[in-house]
């Protein structure tokens, strides 16, 4: 019995122990990745081609996924407005829904799922095929080379993807509200012109989705750079890249508007 | 300058506490082709990447060029790997580079040379290789043999002081290898480099090495010409360079009685 429960716990332990060490490596990995982004900078057409692969590919899926979510926010937020007869307002919902919450972490979510699996599997398919070694090998770092554009390139095109979902998503939320169910067209926009705050609202969202950005690629990262070099460690990573960006980008969300409301 | 490009001194090396080199001692001659051989598993690889300052050895030195290769920082190490091309035993071309840009790739991140003169290098490095006409191809395309030319390619394209081949000869036909094996010889003697070839064809690398290390259980077994090699007494060597199955040299990877291991069943795992 005794055994059972110190064995239990030494498991615990281990695992524990091999998740902080996980995450200092990732740490690391990070701190490389800052200091060897001078180098790629001035290897520009890399991060270019990188905005490419993950922006602009991943614009369709989330440009559609708005324009939905913008209908359903409209459908949903005038079925409660109008118990209080505040239909009017049904622009300001959709808009601060969208600009502070929906756009960023919705994005976030579908941007793991469509660019930061691509980004895991890719690199981690170079570590099993020795293209990183052989790189090494050639007096290039992978990390300039490999690593940072493709950090870049995410965190550059997190916040636009985002602002396009904001933006197609309040289209979408126009379209039911004002054609569909009636409400007044000029109320719509000009209740949200008036209490949709720049610096609060707008700027709060890019924020949030930059620091998204961020977290979603670097988890990308390192997870491909991480992976044992087989097939099995390879869809391995990939799996814990979705699991663990959709967890960071939902405890930070948490942690950063608590701060945002309270400030 | 010493006459070695390449010293590997009292060298150990071990993953996790199992020790796999007990104390090698080599040296190259500066325009040389020196073979290692060895049984599959016994080390050769990862005596590449210690060569390379890819891994640290757990004890002893591998001076390249008078330098020691542990004790260099990045950009010290960088240096000495400009000096070296290494060819990888799958390859390990870049996948979403054209041939012509995988040739291309060495050149365009250490040398600042206008288009026309690293498309001029690239098409002598593929010539030299018999693959100009596959420049177009991605590595996808390609088969095995000719991936690993062209990763040839890539590994000489700077000029190299050092070449270090992989099991060049792996999965080739026997018209290949011996163009390979000619083109390691012809490559070696064009640069003016020390070529070391790692690889169990006791045919090919005796027809082109200056001299050869054989390592087995950790440690050199032997080494010398191979003329000398072909002519010792040493059961060793015999069974080497004969390939005979039975002799000093294990087939098996350490492992527990046969007869005992079976008889545990499965309640010893
Ligand atoms: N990354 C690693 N981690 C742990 N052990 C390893 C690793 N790479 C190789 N080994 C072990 O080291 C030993 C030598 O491997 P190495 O690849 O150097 O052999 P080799 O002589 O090149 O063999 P082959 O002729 O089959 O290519 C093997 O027994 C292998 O199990
Ligand atoms: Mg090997």
């Amino acid at each position: 019995m005794l055994s059972k429960v110190s064995s239990a716990l030494r498991g615990i332990g281990h695992r524990l122990i091999d998740r902080v060490w996980r995450f200092g490596s990732g740490a690391r990995f990070f701190v490389y990745t800052l200091i060897y982004s001078g180098e790629s900078f001035r290897r520009l057409h890399l991060t270019i081609r990188e905005i490419y692969f993950t922006g602009v590919m991943s614009l369709i899926i989330i440009l559609v996924s708005a324009f939905f979510v913008g209908m359903v926010l409209a459908l949903q937020g005038y079925n409660t407005l109008q118990k209080y007869g505040s239909s009017d307002a049904i622009g300001v919902l959709v808009a601060l829904s969208l600009v502070r919450e929906l756009g960023p972490v919705v994005t976030a979510l579908l941007f793991a799922g469509r660019a930061g699996t691509a980004i895991t599997a890719e690199i981690g398919l170079m570590k099993a095929t020795e293209q990183l070694s052989a790189m090494e090998m050639m007096a290039v770092s992978p990390i300039a080379r490999v690593v940072a554009p493709r950090f870049w390139a995410g965190v550059i095109s997190m916040p636009l993807l985002a602002a396009m979902f904001s933006m197609v998503g309040v289209l979408g939320g126009y379209l039911v509200a004002v054609p569909l169910i009636g409400v007044d067209n000029g109320a719509f926009w000009s209740q949200m012109q008036a209490n949709v705050d720049w610096r609060v609202d707008v700027v709060n969202g890019v924020i949030k989705s930059f620091v998204f950005g961020v977290a979603c690629t670097m988890i990308a990262l390192f997870e491909g750079f991480d992976a044992p070099p087989t097939a099995e460690g390879v869809s391995r990573a990939t799996t814990r890249t979705v699991v663990n960006s959709s967890l960071a980008v939902l405890g930070l969300d948490f942690i950063m508007t608590s701060f945002m409301i309270g400030a | 300058m010493s006459d070695n490009i390449v010293e590997i001194d009292n060298l150990s090396f071990g993953y996790k506490g199992r020790l796999l080199h007990k104390g090698i001692n080599m040296s190259f001659a500066r325009g040389k082709v020196i073979a290692i051989m060895g049984g599959s598993g016994s080390g050769k690889t990862t005596l590449l990447r210690l060569i390379g300052g890819q891994l640290k050895p757990t004890h002893g030195k591998v001076l390249v060029d008078g330098e020691v290769v542990h004790k260099q920082n990045r950009h010290g190490l960088y240096l000495l790997r400009r000096k070296m091309g290494m060819l990888f035993q799958f390859g390990a071309l870049f996948t979403d580079l054209s041939v012509y840009e995988n040739v291309a790739f060495p050149i365009r991140e250490h040398t600042d040379l206008p288009e026309s003169i690293v498309r001029d290098l690239v098409m002598m490095k593929l010539n030299a290789v018999g693959l100009r006409g596959a420049r177009n191809l991605m590595p996808t395309e390609l088969s095995g043999g000719m991936a690993r030319r062209v990763a040839l390619a890539r590994a000489i394209a700077l000029d190299p002081a050092i070449i270090m081949y992989d099991e060049p000869f792996t999965g080739l036909d026997p018209i290949s290898m011996s163009v390979t094996c000619n083109l390691i010889r012809s490559l070696n003697d064009a640069l003016g480099a020390t070529s070391i070839l790692v690889t169990h064809d006791v045919k090919e690398a005796f027809s082109i090495a200056d001299y050869v290390y054989i390592v087995a259980n950790g440690v050199v077994e032997t080494e010398g010409t191979p003329d000398d090699l072909r002519k010792s007494e040493l059961p060793f060597v015999h069974q080497f360079v004969h390939g005979e199955v039975d002799g000093p040299v294990p087939f098996h990877y350490a492992a527990p009685d046969y007869k005992k291991d079976m008889l545990r069943g499965h309640d010893a795992e």
